[in-house]
């Protein structure tokens, strides 16, 4: 019998809508005299489900609504769900950051949560009072982390720095200190989101084993919340897949993120994304989409195996950066990574970027692909500061082919390759 | 499946008003520690001057008011030098100021460590009154300079044997900022009103807490508003410091224990509202 180390039962969360104002007082003394009657809060009645793009009628919305499920010891469960699916929700109330509206969740042993990075780094301090006070906070006392000191630095490659103020770190190195903190906490329920979206590939494939080695050999358990499908995949043997705040499904990952990426995202194509200008930033992407030959948006996302089409993508750059990389990543409908492109390989350099915005145009020469639903992610790197934007699964296209015998065939490459049939005697 | 109900811990939407968790606080102590350590080395980094802006404050602010309260406005501080009267009132008033204003900013500065990780919150407030005290050391040691300049010019000034109670002042002022200060922080992250008038309030406040002048002249002068200021509780802490240091003023244990029990109940409500507010602020802030 499995060892159930998390249990959440009818767990919903209530958000209210709009500004706190004058109206906010009223809603207050009107529940305060309910409650002090004895009557229920007449403000848990109401509420739509979220859905973001829906008008709803109520100023209340159930950001979670009775979730149910169990977790047992050394497990590392994938949360995945669309923007606005009550993940974050879910997870600050694990980490006991914000309460639940109804319902409970048990566990045995301590939850250690790495909501983003970085929590609680004073910039003033330097990295190893910033270790200090982050593991404080993260829950460990003074003695346990002087006596993991060592193993935190050396994890997290900073030794250099480990005297410097946090101020002077890049962002890489920052989430890179914090992981090494994080990962040496020892709890019993490690709860992640998001954070292995930055760091350079090689942090990032330290990052995840040193997580499997976390559930594997500690026994530990692990909630992981992610875009990232192909993370997803690698770590997670059992997925949740929430949708306006209920589980829409719960599973073998295996199962659950072909149903995912196929079903609930809807059958539509995306073969174009905008992004928002984040002011954060010091270079991103702006708009990317799949064009033909014309330099026309293939509006329907289906390309047929024949026809060549490329890959355009905007991106501006707010200063000078000498040294970058731009990678295109194409994953199957069961994210599974079937190509990795990325500029340098195929010119053997960096390159330099100047302040200004740009367009790429990637072609990609048909056939190629197998007949199958297709997503891009994008990547763009600054070499030296491993700042970066990701924009996972962006695009969504679909190969189609005429031929339907050829469409049924396993494999994921489909070339067009030479027969030459001799006869020999 | 032997124990399906032994959990070891608990996450629902009930809590009830008493659950303080002390033990909690107690497992957090060297978060607590590293806090105040980092409250007090942070503050004046990239300043010309540091610590030494912990004297200035004070100093000139004992200028400013003998110039105007005992100059000009003629008030009589008896057989102390005004200006030692005035140092001693604005440096006790200063750690309330300071526990009061920084803990009522408790929610809204920490909102976003706040809002990744979960450790008992009643530790920030607690830190902040803490490294204060660093703060008020550093003014009481300028302070004692001054009485000890005044003294050796032969100022009728002196210590008694109140004097040993100084330190249980101190403590009654620091748990009334806190007390005061997490009542005001819980109430801000919904109603931000709050944060303007705490700004104004002080300030009153100062002035009925006989900062800049001896409860009796008050008395005295304006007999039928005199209770405005003799029932301050604050007005007691302040009078007592002077007696106790100064040798000026008046103490009496029907006060002290009337000012305790208002510091005590201003402190658990501070508590029990506090704990109400930091399970869902997140969402309101």
């Amino acid at each position: 019998m499995s060892d159930v180390i998390l249990k959440i039962e009818n767990l919903s969360k209530q958000y209210r809508l709009g500004t706190i104002g004058t109206g906010t007082i009223s809603h207050d003394l009107n529940r305060w005299w309910h409650i002090i009657r004895g009557k229920e809060d007449p403000y848990l009645k109401i509420g739509d489900s979220n859905d973001r793009t829906s008008k709803g009628e109520s100023e209340y919305v159930w950001a979670l609504r009775d979730i149910n499920f169990e977790v047992n010891r050394g497990e590392v469960i994938g949360i995945i769900g669309k923007n606005g699916a009550g993940k974050s929700t879910l997870l600050k109330i694990l980490s006991k950051v914000t309460g639940p509206t109804t319902g409970s969740i048990k566990f045995n042993g301590r939850i250690a949560s790495l909501l983003e990075v970085g929590t609680g780094f004073h910039p003033e301090m330097t990295g190893r009072e910033n270790i200090y006070l982050n593991g404080a906070i993260l829950g460990m006392t003074k003695n346990e982390i002087t006596s993991k000191i060592d193993e935190i630095i050396s994890f997290s490659g900073c030794e250099r720095y480990i005297d410097t103020p946090t101020k002077r770190y890049s962002s890489g190195m920052t989430v890179r200190l914090a992981f090494a903190v994080a990962a040496h906490l020892e709890p019993d329920i490690l709860i992640v989101d998001e954070v292995l979206a930055v760091g350079d590939a090689e942090f990032q494939k330290k990052a995840i084993g040193k997580m499997k080695s976390i559930s594997k050999e500690g026994g530990r358990t692990v909630l992981f919340v992610s875009h990232n499908m192909t993370t997803i995949n690698t770590l997670c043997q059992r997925s949740i897949l929430l949708e306006n705040g209920k589980i829409l499904k719960e599973g073998l990952t295996s199962d659950i993120i072909p149903y995912y990426l196929s079903s609930s995202q809807s059958e539509e194509m995306m073969p174009k994304a905008i992004f928002d200008i984040d002011e954060t930033k010091k270079f991103q992407f702006t708009k990317t989409q799949i064009v033909n030959e014309n330099d026309e948006l293939i509006v329907d996302g289906i390309v047929s195996t024949n026809q060549n089409y490329y890959v355009n993508i905007e991106y501006v750059f707010k200063e000078d950066v000498s040294k970058c990389h731009l990678t295109l990543i194409i994953k199957n409908s069961s994210a599974e990574v079937i190509l990795f492109l990325d500029r340098t390989d195929f010119y053997n350099e960096f390159f330099v970027a100047k302040t200004g915005k740009y367009t790429a145009k990637i072609k990609i020469q048909n056939p190629l692909l197998k007949p199958d639903t297709y997503f891009i992610t994008l990547g763009l790197a600054d070499n030296h500061s491993n700042i970066n934007d990701h924009q996972f699964e962006v695009l969504k296209f679909k190969i189609e082919d005429m031929n339907s015998i050829r469409s049924s065939r396993t494999g994921s490459l489909f070339l067009p390759t030479e027969w030459n049939m001799v006869k020999n005697s | 499946m032997l124990s399906k109900d032994k959990w070891l811990f608990e996450i629902t939407p009930k809590n009830s008003l008493f659950s303080l968790n002390l033990k909690e606080v107690w497992q957090y102590r060297d978060l607590l520690l590293l806090f105040v350590k980092r409250n007090v080395i942070t503050v004046y980094k990239q300043t010309i001057l540091g610590p030494l802006w912990y004297l200035i404050e004070p100093l000139f602010t004992s200028i400013i008011f003998t110039l105007i309260f005992n100059n000009v406005a003629n008030i009589p501080t008896g057989a102390v030098p005004p200006f030692l009267f005035n140092l001693a009132g604005i440096t006790t008033w200063n750690y309330f100021k300071t526990c009061l204003t920084l803990t009522s900013n408790t929610f809204s500065a920490n909102a976003g460590v706040f809002g990744k990780v979960y450790f008992p919150r009643v530790i920030m407030p607690l830190s902040i009154v803490i490294s204060s005290l660093f703060r008020f050391t550093i003014q009481l040691f300028i302070f004692i300079v001054f009485f000890a300049y005044f003294y050796i010019n032969g100022a009728e000034i002196s210590f008694n044997r109140y004097t040993v109670l100084f330190p249980v002042m101190m403590l009654l002022m620091g748990m009334m900022g806190l007390g005061l200060g997490m009542i005001v922080s819980s109430m801000v992250t919904k109603y931000r009103d709050l944060k303007i008038l705490i700004g104004f309030g002080l300030q009153l406040l100062m002035y009925l807490s006989a900062v800049m002048y001896p409860v009796s002249y008050f008395t005295e002068k304006l007999p039928e508003y005199a209770w405005l200021v003799k029932y301050n509780p604050l007005t007691f802490i302040i009078e007592s410091v002077r007696y106790q240091l100064l040798n000026v003023g008046e103490f009496d244990w029907l006060s002290f224990t009337y000012t305790a029990l208002i510091t005590l109940i201003v402190l658990f409500t501070g508590l029990m509202i506090f704990n109400k507010a930091e399970k869902n602020f997140i969402d309101t802030v």
